[in-house]
């Protein structure tokens, strides 16, 4: 017979102070796991929030990234026209040819610079990304030294703000306006215009890579086979979500370092249950063999005393979770990913809760196993004697 | 002083507990070890005596924009500067990228000044020579070559990225660094010659090699004067201060090394208080009899704080060690070609980390320990549990 879990939590009621502190290092341990599967995750919500499944970016062959990527002007011409390509309100094919450059920012704290990508683009460019408007200021006007800047970035750079001055090329641009892209990677973006930011940067004929809108999902399929056979072309297509999917790369060293962190203060934390649960056994030597006495078997014994590590544990796991979603969720941080740095939010999931408390529970069921086997092996005599 | 042994064999009583405790101190005191070095390594450690006489100069807007051929000669005629070279971050794709093993630092230089530049890389003579004489050849560090298992005379196929093309390159040497060679150095004439007429005359960066450590600070100034007024303004910092710049391309660096060692304490911190909440809770009635013995409470209170920095002290100590074998590990994967040559034993970094460990079992023992000094004899005495 199974004894009553009751006896376990009333246990952990008594000890209270014991129970809190093992608890709450076990919380850290798993606050720690959480923050660093939260970033990874708020990276990855954002680059996937950045792609459209009609939208193809076109890079020059072997470039990975629009960074990289070269574009000449001439070769625009003869992509511009392919089969699949939608057409905007005016008739004209949704494609647009990009300059995607770095600037770079001076941080609101002294003496730390920050590089910011920045999207030089004509007025079609805006046209196929609809969901990116302007929050407050106005967009930039062809022929002007002007720039607008993503909402993300506007909070965490001083110099990102309407009226400010962002130098790039051979001079300083004004800031006139702040755009929200709903989350994606345009967030944290420079956006000017391409022909005054091309030639300022000397960069007239050779610009980055294009971006063309497919009519429809089959059609986007045919067009990325269509220009990557394209032989004249020299071109590497591929879907947009594709392309943000693959730059979530730069998250993957962070997150193996989170995890070695995690799992070594598991270790500690579970040493730490371990000996919060031996010394609750020995302790409760007399209770022990009371309940042998009463005719509790020694498989029940060792369960309730399992059982009541993994409810500690489950407690930290609990607070771990709170803690992660009190203190980070939402906050916005940046990592780098090609040179640039992107701005994004901790992004606590159900799913990453779920993860923390299964980690927490492991780690629980671990530091109990030995202290729950020694109750379970202890002399009837013996343990009624114990002072 | 005169209570140690006392203090040592009641940390001995329950031997389980105390090799828990300290194992699970000393577990997570390498992860404070580790971040220790590397932020000591980063922000505060001396550069090593070849790096130290190494200056980078960089457009000043970004690594990413490049700067003129023609600074070359300017640099060089700046007194205090022995050498200069120019280099240009290649990138490139070797293979598949997508496996780590294949990505490695590729950078087109100055291939006569290589080996002046760093002058701590050890080649052999001959192969440095067959570098010299062949265009199409490249040298690569140790790493690269015990990694994919490259040999001297093997083709290395490069396809460019920043740079386009198909690039051949044969492997004439491969040479020692006192750090991680994850990096492959080759002929920037070579690479020039594949260039679009609009790209060419224009570098990365250029590696300066001064004559004094001493200088540094100002011959950078100098550098920084000279192209003030010129299209490209540049930024020299010296090898090291560029090296943590690339790295917080990464992000934050220094804060997420703030909030892990913060985590890391307070778990330290709650373990070592649990224990010995415990260990005092056990020890009532036997504290009553020290005190009837005629310890004064100031004697318990020292007993007490004193047992728990021994054991957060021990756990500090083989923590420390522990994480000194990690660092040898990071050092040797590609993120390791960050950080300057390491030291097996850093001696500030050992005694920020025991000093940490001793002042949180100070701190984590305080309330047990004031407790038990102020119990009254009697009630101490009267204690069942």
């Amino acid at each position: 017979m199974a004894i009553p879990i009751a006896y376990n939590l009333r246990n952990l009621v008594v000890r209270k102070t014991t129970t809190i502190m093992t608890a709450l290092g076990i919380a850290l341990t798993v606050a720690t796991l959480l923050a660093i599967l939260a970033l990874v995750n708020g990276l990855r919500v954002t680059l996937t929030a950045s792609g459209d499944p009609l939208r193809i970016i076109v890079l020059r062959q072997g470039a990975d990234s629009e960074l990289v990527s070269n574009f000449a002007r001439a070769q625009f011409q003869d992509l511009k026209f392919k089969q699949g390509i939608a057409t905007g309100p005016d008739g004209l094919p949704l494609a647009s040819l990009e300059l995607v450059t770095i600037a770079n920012l001076g941080a609101v704290e002294e003496g730390s610079e920050v590089n910011v990508n920045v999207r030089a683009l004509l007025e079609v460019g805006r046209q196929m990304r609809p969901a990116v408007h302007i929050v407050s200021g106005r967009w930039y006007r062809p022929g002007q030294r002007e720039v607008v800047v993503g909402k993300l970035l506007s909070l965490q750079h001083a110099s990102a703000h309407i009226g400010n001055k962002i130098r790039l090329g051979r001079g300083d641009w004004v800031c006139v306006g702040i755009m929200d892209s709903g989350g994606g990677s345009t967030d944290s973006e420079v956006w000017g215009d391409l022909n005054q930011i091309s030639s300022d940067l000397q960069r007239i004929e050779i610009l980055s890579s294009a971006t063309v809108r497919a009519t429809d999902a089959v059609t986007a399929k045919a067009l990325v086979n269509d220009i990557n056979n394209d032989q004249r072309l020299n071109m590497t297509a591929v879907g947009e979500q594709e392309y943000y999917d693959r730059q979530t790369g730069s998250g993957t060293p962070i997150r193996d370092v989170g995890i070695f962190v995690a799992i070594i203060m598991a270790v500690g934390s579970s040493f730490a249950a371990m000996n919060t649960m031996y010394a609750a056994v020995a302790r409760r030597s007399r209770e022990i063999g009371t309940l042998r006495v009463l005719g509790f078997s020694p498989a029940s014994i060792m369960l309730s005393f399992l059982l009541e590590s993994v409810l500690l544990s489950l407690l930290g796991g609990v607070t771990g979770c709170l803690l992660a979603l009190l203190l980070l969720n939402g906050y916005s941080t940046q990592v780098g990913s090609n040179f640039a740095t992107m701005a994004f939010r901790f992004t606590v999931t159900p799913a990453i809760m779920g993860v923390g408390l299964a980690f927490a529970l492991i780690l629980g069921a671990v530091g109990g196993l030995l202290p729950a086997r020694m109750a379970a092996r202890k002399e009837i005599l013996t343990a009624l004697r114990a002072v | 002083m005169r209570y140690l042994p006392l203090i040592l064999k009641n940390c001995w009583r329950n031997r389980r507990r105390t090799t828990l405790t300290v194992a699970s101190i000393g577990v997570s005191m390498c992860l404070l070890g580790v971040v220790v070095s590397m932020y000591h390594a980063f922000y505060m450690g001396a550069p090593a005596p070849d790096e130290a006489v190494r200056l980078v100069v960089r457009n000043r807007i970004s690594i990413a924009v490049a700067i003129p051929l023609s600074y070359r000669d300017r640099i060089q005629r700046i007194p205090g500067v022995r050498q200069a070279m120019y280099a240009n971050w290649f990138s490139g794709v070797y293979k598949d990228s997508r496996n780590p093993k294949n990505m490695f630092a590729r950078f087109a230089v100055d291939k006569e000044k290589l080996f002046q530049v760093f002058g701590e890389f050890q080649i052999p003579e001959d192969q440095k020579k067959a570098f010299l004489r062949e265009r199409s050849a490249c040298v690569i560090g140790r790493d690269v070559a015990s990694g994919l298992n490259l040999k001297v005379g093997d083709r290395l196929p490069i396809k460019g990225d920043i740079f386009p093309g198909d690039f051949e390159f044969t492997i004439r040497g491969i040479f020692d660094s006192p750090r991680s060679s994850q990096v492959m150095y080759f002929d920037r004439e070579y690479l020039e010659q594949s260039m679009s007429e609009r790209r060419r005359g224009f570098v990365g960066m250029y590696y300066v090699r001064i004559d004094d450590p001493a200088h540094s600070a100002r011959v950078a100034q100098a550098i920084d004067d000279e192209f003030h007024n010129s299209t490209a303004q540049t930024k020299t910092e010296s090898e090291q201060a560029f090296t943590v710049g690339f790295l917080s391309l990464l992000g934050n660096v220094k804060m997420y090394m703030i909030a892990i060692s913060a985590a890391v304490m307070f778990t330290i911190l709650l373990v070592s208080a649990n224990t010995m909440a415990m260990s005092v809770r056990e020890r009532v009635r036997e504290i009553g009899v020290l005190k009837t013995l005629g310890f004064t409470p100031a004697a318990v209170l020292g007993l007490i704080l004193g047992e728990a920095c021994a054991l957060s002290v021990a756990g500090g100590a083989i923590g420390y060690l522990i994480s000194t074998l990690l660092m040898q590990v990071v050092a040797k994967s590609p993120f390791g070609g960050f950080l300057p040559a390491l030291p097996l034993i850093e001696v500030p970094v050992a005694a920020v980390c025991i000093a940490i460990a001793a002042a949180i079992g100070v701190v984590s023992s305080l309330v047990p320990a004031a407790g038990a000094s102020r119990l009254p004899i009697v009630e101490a005495l009267r204690s069942s549990d």
